[in-house]
């Protein structure tokens, strides 16, 4: 006999459709996403690793503060927000801004606070994304609490909450499932397992199985993916989205996949990590992989890798024009929305800056 | 209960009608935290709400703080009014980093594209003799965060003026339930409009020193006053009301028309709410000052158990020694 919580185990292995290598299909559980939607999540990886590399050169060159880069997960980034419908929300994290780009947001208008300029730069509501969280974990719960406030109103939407390893570590990741799964609230939380928490390994973070069997604790079905097989990552988001919006409750996805880079610039990730580690990851690039497979199935040829290439070019250069046209931040921000109307406190202290600037451009003998 | 005229409330009747007529108002208004539902809340604020609106209005949820005001969060950018019930004081602990990092922030971090409206309903102070964890003044940690409006009504008619309009604020509001006063009772007319938050509000008139309170230290200071005024000496009491945004004006006003003054709080005295009320009349009352401005305030150690606890709440016979204080004999 079956026991009830055989349903919510994930499978002993990753799902996957298509061979690590490129060449092959898997005979895999999940279907393969139809030509069309993996000719559109390729172009999506594309984008996705062009935006990565773009931002790392910036950093490089001084012109980005920080870059949590997502170099090696882009199949986890562009799938999680593909699987979305426009009424749907996303709430990234700061390593998903692939995610957040993929989904829509303007990267001039995300790279707002990887520039230094203000915490937040692209308008949540318009996309339906939610500002990304540097706290781990807090943002699973806002989740909950957006796809609740529409399941009160009827609506089908469903909310898309991301996190990674170390974060399932955190407080609010339990009692998120937990009130998702109580209030049966349609959301899919999305784990990429990249190995690290900065530089802690996994099984410093949990000896579970899998993170995708957390969700038996919580009586939500939990499935593992290959992380690096965008056609996999694709169809199991998008069947958990499915079952979500249909009424079934929350889902539970973890991806097994690999941060390519360092946690940030400011990180050395040689003290932790072994290269030959990184080389085997390497080697299960989901870019490369998924361009083999589709070139393979003759989906892709020379002239539309070109004609996608390009696109992702033009991004890049949009990117880096954005970044030249550089307006210093309005001191004005920091006094204006603490509240609806500012105090009188904060009316006053926003005087103090305002005559410093005064003194500071009609005083020669002050500090530029 | 009837909403207009004069009718008999204590606090909690008057936080429990405040509660339902905003509901009544305004479908977006929901009530939700632990034992919040059929039982109506442990003080009984959220009294049969669970039963006249429904699971899907005032709902109870697992037991765990963080998930309450995080799940706040999320309603609340998605269009609801959440009034969430943290059910002690020391019992929100869990949620600070969601209150700290989010609902304090979530407006400046997105320049005002994104706010969160909600009431965190905190029933707090001493008085009751209850056990470690259901005593703590826990306003301190709230009015050092930027973002947050901190309110404690001290009157049953601000219980229920101040509660609505903490409902409707488009700001998030922490609202601060002096434990020891929900069965204080009053004669009110609950139509009767209070002034807004952010306004302090001289309660009694007095003209040789003010006392300032807010919160379950108002009654004391009132009382002080009633025995001071019996020997002669007049004074006057403001009740701030709202802690954040803090009302300078009416405090300072008040200060400077008598020349003394004594702050009095629960909360220890170390880096509280009273110390940050001393500098500000200090450093704007200075020369209106006769004597420094005194505190009586609680001692700096972790809140007494119930058979000491009064040795740490602020007592009319303190109150009135630091009046006696006040270098009388200079002037």
């Amino acid at each position: 006999m079956k026991s009830v919580a055989a349903d919510l185990l994930p499978t002993d292995e990753p799902l996957a459709c298509i061979s690590a290598d490129g060449t092959g299909v898997l005979d895999s559980q999940i279907d393969r996403p139809n030509d069309s939607a993996l000719l559109a999540g390729y172009a999506a990886l594309v984008r996705a690793r062009r935006l990565n590399d773009q931002a790392y050169a910036l950093v490089r060159q001084g012109r980005l503060a920080v870059y949590p880069s997502s170099h090696g997960q882009e199949a986890c980034q562009v799938a999680a927000a593909l699987a979305l419908e426009d009424e749907d929300w996303l709430f990234p994290t700061y390593r998903d801004t692939a995610a957040v780009v993929t989904r829509g947001v303007d990267p001039v208008e995300v790279f707002v606070l990887l520039k230094g300029d203000w915490h937040s730069g692209y308008d949540p509501r318009r996309h339906r994304v939610a500002p990304a969280a540097t706290p781990l974990a807090t943002q699973l719960l806002h989740a909950v609490g957006v796809a609740h406030a529409a399941q009160l109103r009827g609506e089908k939407i469903v909310a898309m909450a991301l996190c990674g390893d170390g974060a399932t570590s955190e407080g609010d990741f339990h009692e998120a499932l937990n009130f998702a799964a109580v209030f049966k609230t349609p959301v899919v939380f999305f784990v990429q397992n990249n190995e690290y928490a900065i530089s802690v390994p996994l099984a410093r973070q949990s000896v579970a199985p899998s993170l995708a069997h957390k969700g038996i604790g919580y009586g939500i079905p939990g499935q593992r993916v290959d992380g690096n097989d965008l056609a996999a990552v694709l169809s199991v988001l998008g069947g958990a989205v499915a079952k979500a919006r249909a009424g079934e409750g929350p889902q539970l996805v973890e991806a097994h996949t690999y941060r390519m880079q360092a946690h940030t610039n400011a990180d050395d990730a040689t003290r932790y990590r072994q290269d030959e580690d990184v080389q085997a990851w390497g080697a299960r690039d989901p870019l490369t992989r998924i361009e083999t497979f589709l070139r393979a199935q003759g989906l892709l040829d020379d002239e539309l890798a070109a004609s996608i290439t390009a696109e992702a070019e033009e991004m890049a250069g949009h990117i880096r024009a954005g970044l030249n046209t550089d307006v210093p931040p309005d001191y004005r921000h920091m006094f204006d929305h603490v509240y609806a109307q500012p105090t009188a406190q904060l009316q006053e202290q926003s005087a103090v800056v305002a005559e410093e600037m005064e003194r500071d451009t009609t005083d020669p003998e002050a500090d530029q | 209960m009837n909403a207009a005229g004069n009718t008999k409330l204590t606090m909690a009747q008057a936080l429990n009608q405040a509660l339902r007529d905003a509901m009544t108002e305004d479908d977006s208004v929901l009530v939700f935290g632990e034992d919040v539902g059929p039982l109506g809340g442990v003080f009984r604020i959220t009294d049969n709400l669970n039963a006249e609106f429904g699971d899907k209005r005032c709902f109870d949820t697992p037991l765990a703080e963080s998930g309450i005001v995080g799940l706040a969060v999320g309603l609340a950018m998605n269009g609801m009014r959440p009034v969430v019930e943290m059910q002690f004081d020391a019992f929100a602990y869990p949620a600070f980093e969601q209150v700290v990092s989010h609902v304090a922030k979530l407006r400046n971090r997105t320049r005002g594209a994104l706010s969160v409206p909600m009431v965190i309903r905190v029933p707090f102070a001493g008085g009751i003799g209850g056990v470690e964890h259901h005593c703590d003044s826990s306003e301190a940690y709230y009015a050092h965060t930027p973002g947050l409006h901190v309110v404690t009504p001290a009157t049953v008619a601000d219980a229920y003026g101040l509660l609505r309009a903490a409902i409707a604020s488009p700001d998030p509001v922490v609202f601060l339930e002096p434990k020891k006063l929900y069965w204080s009772k009053e004669e009110v007319d609950l139509t009767r409009p209070v002034p807004p938050i952010g306004r302090a509000q001289v309660i009694r008139e007095g003209s040789d020193a003010t006392l300032i309170a807010y919160g379950p230290a108002v009654p004391p200071a009132m009382e002080a006053a009633e025995i001071a005024a019996q020997d002669g000496r007049s004074l006057q009491v403001v009740d701030l009301r709202s802690i954040v945004p803090f009302d300078d004006d009416t405090v300072c006003a008040a200060v400077r028309s008598t020349g003394r003054a004594v702050v009095v709080a629960e909360a220890p005295g170390f880096a509280s709410v009273a110390s940050e009320i001393v500098a500000r009349v200090t450093e704007r009352c200075f020369h209106h000052l006769a004597a420094p401005v005194r505190r009586v305030v609680g001692f700096d150690i972790p809140y007494p158990p119930p058979k000491l606890e009064h040795f740490q709440l602020p007592s009319v016979d303190r109150i009135l020694d630091a009046v006696e204080d006040l270098q009388w004999e200079d002037s």
